[in-house]
């Protein structure tokens, strides 16, 4: 029989807009001892269904239209908030996406973890406190004698993640349901992560709901894929049968979305475009304090026409890097040169004049438009700045503009919020091509959407890289991103260059330790190759 | 909000027949966006009639004021409201509604003015720290810390006990109190506002300091002003008619609610009415703006944050 | 923390010390001097007044003379009640108003505190619009408003209470509690129901669910403590205001207090009383402002911990 076994269940949302169906008549399973994955893009439903299986959506607006879930022979819809309340952190535990939040500022971690314990098995104090230690050792964190006692501010992301964990775990419960508990944290912390959860739900035998948006993710763990669009599932099956055969359109759109391969490379090599020399950026901390080192003694180049990856994790200075060669922040020392101009001193018109000739993409499409303005404002703002089109001509040219990077001319006059987030990064690149660049920084550009529409993003990018014979600089945390899409990589880490070279030669052959460490950590490399 | 729907392809259904912007379908902007939902508050809607209506009556008061103000009627003393006078007579026999007409221009000009005045000062001096930054931000703010930690309250007393009661000197005292918190909010968010990629963006494209200024920080900066703009008018209409009351305010012969109402306490058990009628008048004040502080609030989505 | 304490404390005492200089010469600047009084005064009088007053001297030597006294803990002289002087006032005065703004504070917190948090655990519905139409009067009756209505209601009309003095007859210490604290209450109660509407939208709230604990288990223990911050931090600024208040007040209800003092002062233009209470006045204020200060830091364990460190 299995833990769970979930019967078109039906939830919606009546909001002011009328009712969306958020879950609509999904069925599934999840045994003991195996990890089912739910995947799906945001708006999937995937985190709704399993956060109302616990009651823990908002009721209202949300309501449950249907549909049983029976768990240990109780269906949970069925039960009273109180009844399931000693269902949930019991024998059914959480573990949420963001773990810089999801642990309470106010409270020491030691208390936040025996909390369960104590009120569901009425454990004392004492007893619970030794559990917590034992639990906390087990998960990874260090000395958890004197860290118990610590406040949640005081561990990096990964820790709370194994706190959280941890305090998941507390109650041995039968259920866990991780709710993308990886998607904030670094690659190598995410491997971590993974490995941990793999461990622990073998020794314990607990069956985990491991929901993310991400296949490859849980292409090392899971035993089950549930594949979510729209409310619907798709598509389920064993892990093997997903990856290697899958049936529906959509599945097979996402496993084509994993950015896989390396790309070819042509051999001829071409002059320099930029030249960065010894480049140190420090932010300053005010008088007594040191400052930070973002970047420390990189000198790079950048061939005309190549589109260069700059892979690093948080930290690692990588985007700093990119501002400091577009000058959008102040560099300490070192030299900028592009195209045989020296950046580094320039100032006033002559500066605003360079601004035309490299622009910027950056990470966030919701962040990076002027919600006051409209699509027709964005793109008009520089072609007009530039003198590139006159008043006369500017529609046009706005128009031109969205042809090229596929936005439909009719919503010139929509403004940022009425846009999804692939099509803002559309109007973003619109944006950044509008005072024809030869040089484009673009700063994680496709992390902050959904896979599907990465893919897309990233093919219009070299579309357009080729057809506007475009210089990049592709900023990026996602190895698999950077290899599909860059002729040359280079690892930065601490602000540092680790190693560079063409994509081949780093995935075949890295010669330094945290190379090697990054590669290992990209999810799913087993199953993809 | 309307999102364009797309469906699992991002790429939209390309309709390239339009070959003129005008022929596009205008989107909502945020202040239309805002202005829908403002609309749908009937409390702040009552808020925003009750003040036009208020500030029309001061503007028009020498024209369509019932009675003059200087015209007393000793013999006829303190009646309760009548046909001939609506709001009833004080003990001098004057009409109270004349009076509460004319004490409202002088309460709602101090609330204008002085806001007026606090705005100017604090939205220049946030705006200037918060582009500015670094050690010139951090010595301006200093300033209007330590600022903050003097008890205004009594040095307004003060000023007002030690140069007389000077209504220019009033507006000045409360302008000068109320700005503080102006400028804390206006730097708070010119510095959030220059942090977020959409400011980068404008820098990467050349665009100069005060075109940035003008286009990108204060249309998005405005929405906080409005609503903290709207929200100061009825602290500083209090402060004036507790300063009025003490008797250190606002003189005869010049009136305001805030006096009305320390004369109508004096007398309230013989004459309730010249209690009740400018309490009322100065409550229903404060409560519209009030009300319309809050919708705009919620409508323009502003966060709850001082600084 | 204590490094943080003795920092902002540090930090006060300019402050003070420009409110004792700007006061000190505001006062000395005012027009006509003290003893320039409808009478005539026998030019030897008024030179010996002014030399018991030191304004004889120069205004320097004045100055300092008086900082003197004032570490010595002299506020000076009144001018217009010979012999009396300002720590006598403020002796006879300050326990009368401490008690009524404790009172009023109490009556804050209390209402205020539970108005707010119930109104924030059913946002939206009647438990959440009554308790906040309530503040929404609170907030726009000002005091001197309610005070009157409220003795006209209560005292007058209805004869539940007295109207006046403070200590005298049972009871008489209701209505004035109830006038000053009225308008905090309405404040405490908004910020503590944004406060707490905040925090329980946080994720940690949500981690508190998913662990099963019972709904009040989760306000208490999870959300009460940052939701209350703001309200710890308005506390500064909500003293000063009952300070404010009570000036109004003690002259609606005829209480003894230090603000009654200080408005007839002002009316009297009885300077060194007025530079007297103002100098002690203000000083209280920047202590309870430092104190809220250090009290809403404290509450944030981050902070705490950022200040442990700070040199």
């Amino acid at each position: 029989m299995s833990l769970l076994n979930v019967q078109n269940l039906k939830v919606s949302f009546h909001t002011r807009n009328g009712e969306v169906k958020a879950v609509d008549d999904i069925s599934f399973t999840v045994e003991t001892g195996k990890i089912t994955a739910i995947i799906g893009e945001s708006g999937s439903g995937k985190s709704v269904a399993c956060y109302s299986l616990l009651g823990l959506i908002p009721m209202p607006p949300g309501k449950i239209e249907g549909g049983s879930a029976v768990f240990e022979g109780n269906d949970l819809l069925q039960l009273s908030e109180s009844e399931l309340r000693h269902i949930r952190g019991r024998d059914i535990a959480m573990i949420f996406q963001d773990p810089m939040t999801c642990l309470n500022p106010y409270m020491t971690i030691g208390h936040q973890l025996m909390e369960p314990i104590v009120y569901h098995k009425g454990m004392a104090k004492t007893e619970a406190r030794q559990h917590a230690i034992e639990l906390l050792e087990e998960v990874g964190i260090r000395d958890p004698h004197s860290t118990i006692d610590s406040y949640p501010h005081e561990f990096s992301g990964g820790m709370r993640q194994r706190v959280m964990i941890a305090m998941a775990l507390i109650n041995e419960p039968k259920l866990l349901i991780a709710d993308e508990p990886t998607t904030a944290l670094d690659v190598t912390i995410q491997a971590q992560i993974l490995k941990l959860m793999a461990d622990l739900q073998k020794k314990h035998s607990i069956g985990i709901i491991f929901i993310s948006h991400d296949l490859a993710v849980v292409a090392d763990i899971a035993d089950q894929i549930i594949v979510m669009k729209k409310g619907k599932v798709v598509e389920h099956g064993d892990r093997q049968r997903i990856f290697k055969n899958a049936q529906h359109p959509y599945t097979r759109a996402l496993l084509a979305a994993i950015p896989a391969g390396t790309k070819v490379v042509s051999e001829t090599q071409s002059e320099a475009l930029i030249s960065i020399r010894n480049l140190n950026t420090w932010f300053g901390q005010g008088k007594n304090k040191e400052p930070v080192k973002a970047i420390k003694d990189v000198s790079l180049d950048i061939r005309k026409g190549e589109i260069l990856g700059l892979v690093g994790e948080s930290g690692s200075g990588k985007s700093t890097l990119g501002r400091s060669i577009l000058r959008l922040v102040p560099i300490t020392s070192g030299s900028i040169s592009f195209d045989g101009i020296d950046l580094t001193e320039m100032e006033g018109q002559s500066l605003k004049k360079m601004r035309s000739r490299m622009q910027m993409i950056f990470q966030d499409p919701y962040a990076s438009l002027n919600p006051r303005m409209s699509v027709y404002d964005t793109l008009a703002e520089p072609l007009l700045l530039h003198k590139i089109e006159t008043k006369k001509t500017v529609e046009q040219g706005v128009l031109k503009l969205m042809d090229d990077v596929g936005l439909a001319r009719g919503f010139v006059r929509k403004y940022p919020h009425e846009f999804s987030g692939g099509q803002r990064q559309r109007i973003a690149i619109g944006r950044a091509l509008a005072t024809r660049p030869e040089f484009i920084v673009a700063d994680e550009p496709v992390s902050a959407l959904d896979v599907t529409i990465q893919a897309q993003i990233l093919d219009l990018m070299l579309d357009l890289g080729k057809e506007y014979g475009l210089t990049m600089l592709f900023v990026s945390h996602d190895l698999a991103v950077v290899k599909h899409i860059a002729d040359r990589i280079v690892v930065l880490y601490k602000g540092e260059i680790v190693e560079q070279g063409s994509g081949k030669e780093l995935f075949e052959n890295p010669q330094q330790e945290y190379t090697r460490q990054l590669l290992q950590s990209i999810p799913g490399r087993a199953l993809l190759g | 909000m309307t999102s364009i729907e797309n469906t699992g392809n991002d790429n939209p259904v390309p309709n390239n027949k339009i070959s003129d912007i005008a022929m596009a379908e205008q989107g909502t902007s945020l202040w239309k966006d805002a202005w829908a939902r403002l609309k749908k508050n009937r409390m702040a809607l009552f808020g925003l009639a009750v003040l036009v209506l208020f500030s029309l009556i001061a503007l028009l008061t020498p024209w369509i004021a019932p009675y003059g103000y200087e015209q007393q009627n000793l013999d006829l003393g303190a009646t309760p409201p009548s046909a001939q006078h609506w709001l009833g007579t004080d003990i001098f026999g004057r009409d109270l509604m004349t009076l509460i007409m004319y004490g409202g221009r002088i309460s709602l000009a101090v609330g204008f003015v002085a806001t007026a005045v606090a705005l100017l000062i604090g939205v220049t001096y946030g705006a200037l720290a918060g582009y500015v930054g670094g050690r010139t931000d951090a010595a301006m703010m200093r300033l209007v810390d330590i600022l903050y930690a003097l008890p205004f309250m009594i040095f307004i007393i003060l000023l007002m006990v030690v140069f007389g009661r000077n209504l220019l000197l009033l507006f000045l005292a409360i302008g000068m109190v109320e700005w503080l918190t102006m400028a804390r909010i206006m730097r708070s968010q010119v510095q959030a506002l220059r942090q977020q990629e959409f400011v980068e963006a404008a820098v990467s494209l050349g665009l100069g300091p005060v075109a940035i200024i003008r286009k990108h920080l204060v249309p998005n900066a405005l929405g906080p002003i409005i609503v903290y703009t709207t929200l100061t008018i009825p602290g500083v209409m209090l402060l004036e008619a507790f300063l009025s009351f003490l008797g250190l305010g606002i003189q005869p012969p010049q009136t305001s609610w805030g006096l009305l109402i320390s004369y109508g306490a004096e007398t309230m058990e013989e004459f309730p009415w010249l209690l009740i009628f400018p309490g009322l008048a100065l409550a229903l004040t404060l409560f519209s703006l009030n009300f319309l502080g809050d919708g705009l609030r919620d409508a323009l989505d502003v966060r709850s944050s001082k600084d | 923390m204590l490094r943080f304490i003795l920092l902002r404390l540090l930090q006060a005492i300019p402050v003070i010390l420009v409110v004792i200089t700007v006061t000190f010469f505001l006062v000395r600047a005012a027009p006509g001097g003290p003893f320039d009084s409808d009478k005539a005064v026998m030019p030897e009088v008024k030179a010996a007044l002014e030399a018991q007053y030191r304004l004889d001297l120069p205004m320097s030597q004045q100055y300092f003379a008086y900082l003197g006294d004032l570490a010595k803990g002299d506020f000076g002289p009144s001018f217009k009640y010979p012999g009396r002087d300002v720590n006598e006032l403020i002796s006879a005065g300050l326990p009368v108003t401490a008690e009524l703004g404790a009172y009023a504070l109490l009556v804050a917190l209390i209402l205020g505190g539970l108005a707010g948090i119930m109104a924030a655990l059913k946002p939206n519905t009647a438990q959440d619009y009554i308790p906040m139409s309530f503040a929404m009067v609170g907030i726009c009756m000002p005091t001197f408003l309610l005070g009157p209505l409220l003795v006209l209601v209560f005292g007058i009309y209805l004869e539940w209470l007295p109207v006046a003095g403070w200590g005298d007859i049972p009871g008489d210490k209701i209505l004035p509690s109830l006038t000053l604290g009225a308008a905090y209450a309405a404040y405490i109660a908004r910020l503590g129901r944004a406060g707490m509407l905040e925090v329980m939208s946080q994720d940690y709230i949500r981690t508190a669910r998913a662990k099963g604990l019972p709904e009040w288990q989760i306000v208490v223990k999870h959300a009460l403590r940052g939701g209350m911050i703001p309200v710890v931090a308005f506390l500064g600024p909500a003293f000063a205001g009952l300070l404010a208040g009570s000036f109004v007040v003690e002259t609606i209800f005829q209480i003894p207090g230090l603000g009654r003092f200080y408005v007839q002062a002002a009316f009297n233009r009885d300077y060194t009383m007025i530079l007297g209470t103002t100098v002690f006045l203000s000083t209280l204020i920047i202590l309870f402002n430092l104190l809220a200060d250090i009290l809403a830091a404290w509450m944030n364990p981050r902070l705490r911990a950022q200040l442990g460190e700070s040199k």
